[in-house]
């Protein structure tokens, strides 16, 4: 309403350089660009048929089947399971143990979580592989299962200790009123009100430790178990160095893809259900 | 013999000094509402009642069982007082029935059946018995609160506190909420109830506390307390509660 002399609306602003939006564009061709050339110079330079026969010699392929590829990869599933079981109970304890009131227990958890948890799964497996040398007659039982299982699980609970003790933490402080206040003692909340509603809120980074477990128990070719004890990684390099191939170890390496993808797909599953539930 | 006894009470949170020397009592079958400013003390009270706070000073005998005492069976003791807070603090993970038995099942070793018997009547009582297969995420709140009613009577106490119950509820929620505890009321529950519910206080309630900072300033029948006060205190405050769009801000 106010006709004043300095309203501006005639005059343009005038910048230079593209704009924004053609910036974005000229460098998304420059991208593409690229991608094509890279992809162009390796399907010329590549000599396909021998990278083919070295990685996926389908005659390989069928003789690891006929070698025992799924003896090993239920090998896999059971070195992981147990171990994976040994992980959550021990875990469970560990968590609790660095929530109780009495101190040494604290520090005894944060003292093997710390350790565990630093140390290169590897070293614990070198480490289980000389025990029989460092205390002459010593044995573990169920062999081999229980020296697999007992050094992944004891790397393993390191880690979901710190899974298990967050969610217990994460666990609304008035559930653990609620219970007290009906007169539930403290152990009995912990274990019939916090406990399973802190492994709900966990499920998702769980998984994701089972996912690692899967892969780690690729070390136990460390430990040096019987061929018939052979997991996936094992089997798949014997195999190798025998048919002097490396189709075995890509056969094998796709059975960890049709163990971990699923579970994978399973955490992004949970994780979407625990969004919805808040 | 006074059901509840709170002698010289003391609680402070670290430098504040939330409760300042609170005596009182609840007799048996008695409604006893407290109101008052927030930050005066009245839920840190409630919950010193079953030592949900441990009070630095002072004693609170329930039947006669000193609960401050070092030796006292505290988790015997809380059996037979119920409580109801402001979030509902209901079981997530277990149905309307689950949260009504887990504690009669663990606790009182009550069998499947007989708890169960008892879980249905009470989720009844509160007017539920549609929804005992339902889990708290698929309840409203006002359901959820009486759903943890019933959670606490299933315990058969001899005693309910309740913790500003409908402070967390939709306006249209309330009323179910102090429908049922005005029913509980009228069965001769023995009820101690922190609330800012002047009209359900002057209803129900058989003697209305008022607190400000830490002690209790006035207490009395309703129809004298809320109808009229003796300290100014407690004018300010009701005149601000009753009439909030009248009063001119203080700071």
């Amino acid at each position: 309403m106010s006709t004043s002399p300095q309203s501006t609306t005639e005059t343009t602003v005038e910048r230079k350089g593209l704009s924004p939006r053609r910036r974005a564009q000229r460098s998304r061709w420059i991208q593409y660009a690229i991608l094509v050339v890279v992809v162009l110079v390796a399907v010329f330079t590549a000599d396909w048929g021998q990278i083919g026969s070295v990685f996926f010699k389908p005659e390989f392929i069928k003789s690891a089947f006929e070698a025992g590829l799924l003896t090993a990869l239920v090998k896999t599933l059971e070195y992981t399971a147990g171990a994976f079981v040994i992980g959550l109970v021990g875990g469970t304890i560990l968590a609790l143990m660095k929530l109780s009131p009495v101190g040494p227990y604290r520090w005894l958890a944060t003292a093997y979580i710390e350790f565990f948890r630093g140390l290169p799964a590897i070293v614990v497996f070198i480490a289980f592989s000389l025990l029989p040398l460092a205390f002459e007659g010593m044995t573990i039982p169920w062999d081999p299962y229980g020296v697999v299982w007992l050094a992944l699980g004891i790397v393993a609970s390191a880690y979901m200790a710190e899974v298990i003790r967050a969610g217990i933490q994460a666990v609304p402080k008035g559930q653990v009123e609620a219970a007290r206040s009906l007169g539930m003692p403290a152990g009995l909340a912990m274990r019939k009100i916090v406990l399973p509603q802190a492994f709900r809120i966990v499920l998702p980074p769980l998984t994701n430790d089972l996912i690692l477990l899967v892969k780690d128990s690729s070390l136990v070719f460390i430990i040096g178990v019987a061929a018939n004890g052979y997991e996936l990684t094992g089997f798949g390099r014997d195999l190798a160095n025998t048919d002097a191939n490396l189709t075995p170890l890509v056969v094998a390496g796709f059975c960890y893809l049709v163990i971990t993808l699923p579970l994978g797909l399973l955490v992004r599953r949970l994780e979407a259900k625990t969004a919805r539930t808040r | 013999m006074a059901l509840v006894e709170i002698k010289n009470l003391h609680k402070s949170f670290g430098s504040n000094h939330v409760l300042r020397g609170i005596d009182f009592t609840v007799e048996q079958r008695e409604v006893v509402c407290v109101i008052g400013p927030s930050g005066s003390g009245k839920s840190t009270l409630l919950r010193c009642v079953n030592l949900l706070e441990k009070p630095q000073q002072g004693q609170v005998i329930v039947r006669g069982e000193d609960l401050t005492d070092p030796d006292c069976h505290l988790d015997a003791a809380r059996q037979q007082i119920g409580m109801v807070f402001q979030q509902f603090n209901l079981f997530p993970h277990l149905s309307a029935l689950g949260n009504c038995t887990v504690a009669q099942r663990t606790v009182l070793k009550r069998s499947q059946e007989e708890a169960n018997r008892i879980a249905r009547a009470n989720l009844e009582r509160v007017g539920l018995s549609d929804k005992i297969d339902a889990y708290p995420a698929q309840l409203s709140g006002g359901q959820q609160q009486r759903v943890a009613i019933a959670r606490a009577l299933s315990m058969d106490p001899a005693l309910m506190l309740f913790d500003e119950p409908t402070s967390a509820l939709d306006p249209e929620l309330v009323g179910d909420v102090l429908t049922v505890m005005r029913k509980l009321a009228l069965d001769g529950m023995t009820m101690l109830v922190v609330t800012h519910e002047m009209a359900f206080a002057r209803e129900v309630a058989d003697r209305v506390v008022f607190m400000d900072g830490g002690v209790i300033v006035e207490q009395g029948p309703p129809a004298e307390l809320i109808g009229d006060p003796k300290e100014e205190r407690t004018r300010t405050f009701l005149r601000r509660v009753l009439d909030p769009t009248h009063v001119e801000p203080t700071s």
